[in-house]
């Protein structure tokens, strides 16, 4: 469905490093000892195209929602650069950073945080209208009944406050309020994770229809596969702060090319008894992104590690037109596809 | 057998006053009864504050003087009566200026944080370590008696107390997520600190306010019952206590009334305050 697009890149980011200093002991300073921080992002690199929705999987702690942060710069990325059109965000101020913040907007994990509970519905989306002049002032009202019709909230909805509503109408506001500004990229962080799982899947396809209605560039952080396979055109695999994986989501999915990704696939609870694995994907803990190991990140949970994984950082390279993984393996997870390879890709 | 069942309609938005908190009924009762007296004692004062009655010089509570009448015939009631002006016009002005400067000062502080912070908490630590009433006394002292030079020392002092509090919970809200959804937007620091996180903030100072007023009133009183604040022939509870001390086992009464006038000020101003507190509180 991807290839039909014209693919243009509309957001990229390229080796974005980002750290957070964590409290400083005096005892490591004065032993002359680095300074600790959490490295939650080392060396991400990505680029979105116009219209497409690109799902970012990982366990907790991976990043995913830092990434998320830098791409609407609400945090700037200490290394490498995230390009919005060609322009690194970074460079920009004033009415271009404002320009900027209206065209990338951002919906949040947590409905019941992301709303100002002092603020009606009318207030909250009638402040996004007339900061960003969307609409001359008489006409405001008129489109806040049109964007609670959007997201299917009666119209009556914008005279309460958020604590009025449920999770899952609390989060439609916020992808109301959002869309109030007609954004051309759309960061979703979690979106649905922290909703029961029958006002998910409400949410979710509301988001997908919005997005062929007004033809949407997204990006969905998640931690649920299922969901993520359900919604995006291409997938990236995060593992402590760097994509091991990325590409088209079925190719992906069906055959993973990179241990980690196989390891999280697998672990996913399967509903068919016959398919059900004891076989081990990963083993131990996550490692501690205070101090990340040299070499490959994943080379202390691989069950495929060999010497060079200790010794080297993998780069993500081409398993495919629009497949890359991150693993000195090129050959892992080949033998799973099931003769794809001669399939034309249009530019 | 019939059964009624509790209609679960659109929720109503109109306020009983049986579900309002009782303490901010009663404070709500106590408060606009003394401005009500602050602005008009004229209507209800049986005497002029300051006129002499040579006839009936410390003459106890009576029919003619419900209050009795202090050593130079004034009628006490009258003159607890015109206090009210001075000393709630105390309570106001010496808490807005303060209430109003710490909460921006704060806002600023608890949002930029860092140094902006760590230098706030070092003055707080240095304001505080003052007792309060000595530093004012002696603020006063420098700059002379009188009503605004009181202002002067309090609003110095004062702002403080109101900063640290917002600027606390300044921090806490700039952290939720609908703060950084102001940010996404691209809204100004200026609108994202007075537009959204304030109204979220400012309700202990809100509450403070309320208690600081019974404090200030406590304050306005100690300085003119020390001849730093009200300064004689106006009527102050302080002064008029003042006034009373030397009479205290002759004439109980001239002392006596201001201070239940004081005490029922002071608590309508910490019911009310009690009673927004809970009012205010965020409907989650």
């Amino acid at each position: 469905m991807m290839n039909t697009m014209a693919s243009q890149v509309l957001i990229s980011a390229e080796e974005v490093f980002k750290e957070f200093p964590l409290p400083q002991n005096a005892l490591r300073r004065l032993a002359g000892k680095p300074l600790l921080a959490v490295h939650a992002l080392n060396g991400v690199s990505f680029q979105l195209n116009r219209g497409e929705t690109l799902g970012i999987v990982g366990e907790s702690g991976c990043g995913k929602s830092t990434l998320a942060r830098c791409l609407v710069r609400l945090l700037d990325c200490d290394e490498g650069r995230v390009r919005f059109e060609g322009q690194d965000i970074a460079d920009l101020h004033g009415a271009a950073r404002r320009g900027f913040n209206r065209r990338v907007q951002m919906i949040f994990q947590d409905p019941y945080s992301s709303l100002n509970p002092r603020m009606r519905v009318r207030e909250i989306l009638g402040e996004a209208l007339s900061v960003h002049k969307m609409r001359p002032r008489a006409e405001i009202p008129a489109r806040i009944a049109e964007l609670l019709d959007l997201v299917r909230l009666p119209s009556d909805a914008a005279d309460r406050f958020p604590h009025e509503f449920s999770g899952g109408q609390r989060q439609r506001i916020g992808i109301a309020r959002a869309l109030a500004v007609e954004p051309d990229v759309l960061v979703a962080d979690e979106l649905v994770s922290a909703l029961d799982v029958s006002v998910q899947a409400q949410v979710v396809n509301l988001l997908l229809q919005l997005q062929e209605q007004l033809r949407l560039t997204v990006v969905f952080v998640a931690h649920d596969l299922r969901l993520v396979r359900h919604i995006s055109h291409r997938v990236a695999v995060m593992y402590l702060g760097k994509i091991v994986e990325i590409g088209p989501t079925e190719e992906l999915f069906s055959a993973p090319r990179h241990p980690y990704t196989k390891a999280l696939l697998d672990a996913a609870p399967e509903l068919d008894p016959a398919r059900r694995t004891r076989v081990v994907a990963a083993r131990g803990e996550l490692p501690s992104p205070i101090n990340p190991p040299a070499g490959c990140l994943f080379n202390t949970r691989c069950p495929h590690a060999f010497e060079r994984c200790f010794a080297e950082r993998p780069l993500l390279t081409d398993r495919g037109p629009t497949h890359q993984a991150a693993c000195h393996l090129h050959e892992f997870g080949l033998a799973a596809i099931p003769q794809i390879q001669d399939v034309e890709f249009a530019p | 057998m019939t059964i009624a069942l509790e209609t679960t309609a659109t929720p109503k938005r109109r306020w009983r006053i049986a579900k309002l908190p009782g303490t901010l009924v009663l404070g709500g009762v106590i408060l606009p009864a003394s401005l009500v007296i602050a602005f008009f004692p004229n209507l209800f004062a049986p005497y002029d504050p300051t006129v002499f009655d040579y006839n009936a010089l410390l003459a106890p509570p009576s029919a003619a003087h419900l209050m009795g009448t202090d050593s130079f015939g004034r009628d006490v009631l009258s003159r607890v009566l015109y206090a009210y002006t001075i000393d709630l016009q105390i309570a106001v002005f010496a808490t807005l200026g303060p209430f109003i400067l710490g909460t921006i000062l704060g806002a600023l502080v608890g949002y930029a944080g860092g140094f902006a912070e760590a230098l706030l908490g070092r003055v707080v630590d240095a304001i505080i370590t003052f007792p309060f009433l000595v530093l004012v006394i002696a603020i006063v002292a420098v700059l002379g008696p009188g009503l605004m030079n009181m202002y002067i020392a309090v609003g110095v002092v004062g702002w403080v107390f109101y900063a640290r509090l917002v600027a606390a919970e300044v921090k806490v809200q700039k952290r939720l997520d609908y703060a950084d959804a102001g940010r996404a937007m691209g809204y100004t620091h200026f609108r994202i600190i007075f537009r959204h996180l304030l109204p979220n903030s400012i309700t202990p100072a809100i509450v403070y306010l309320m208690t600081d007023m019974a404090l200030a009133i406590l304050l306005g009183s100690s300085l003119g019952y020390l001849g730093l604040g009200a300064q004689p022939p106006a009527a102050e509870w302080g002064v008029q206590i003042a006034d009373g001390k030397n009479y205290m086992t002759t004439a109980w009464w001239i002392s006596v009334f201001p201070g239940i006038a004081i005490v029922v000020t002071g608590l309508g101003f910490s019911l009310l305050g009690d009673g927004l507190a809970e009012l205010l509180r965020t409907k989650k």
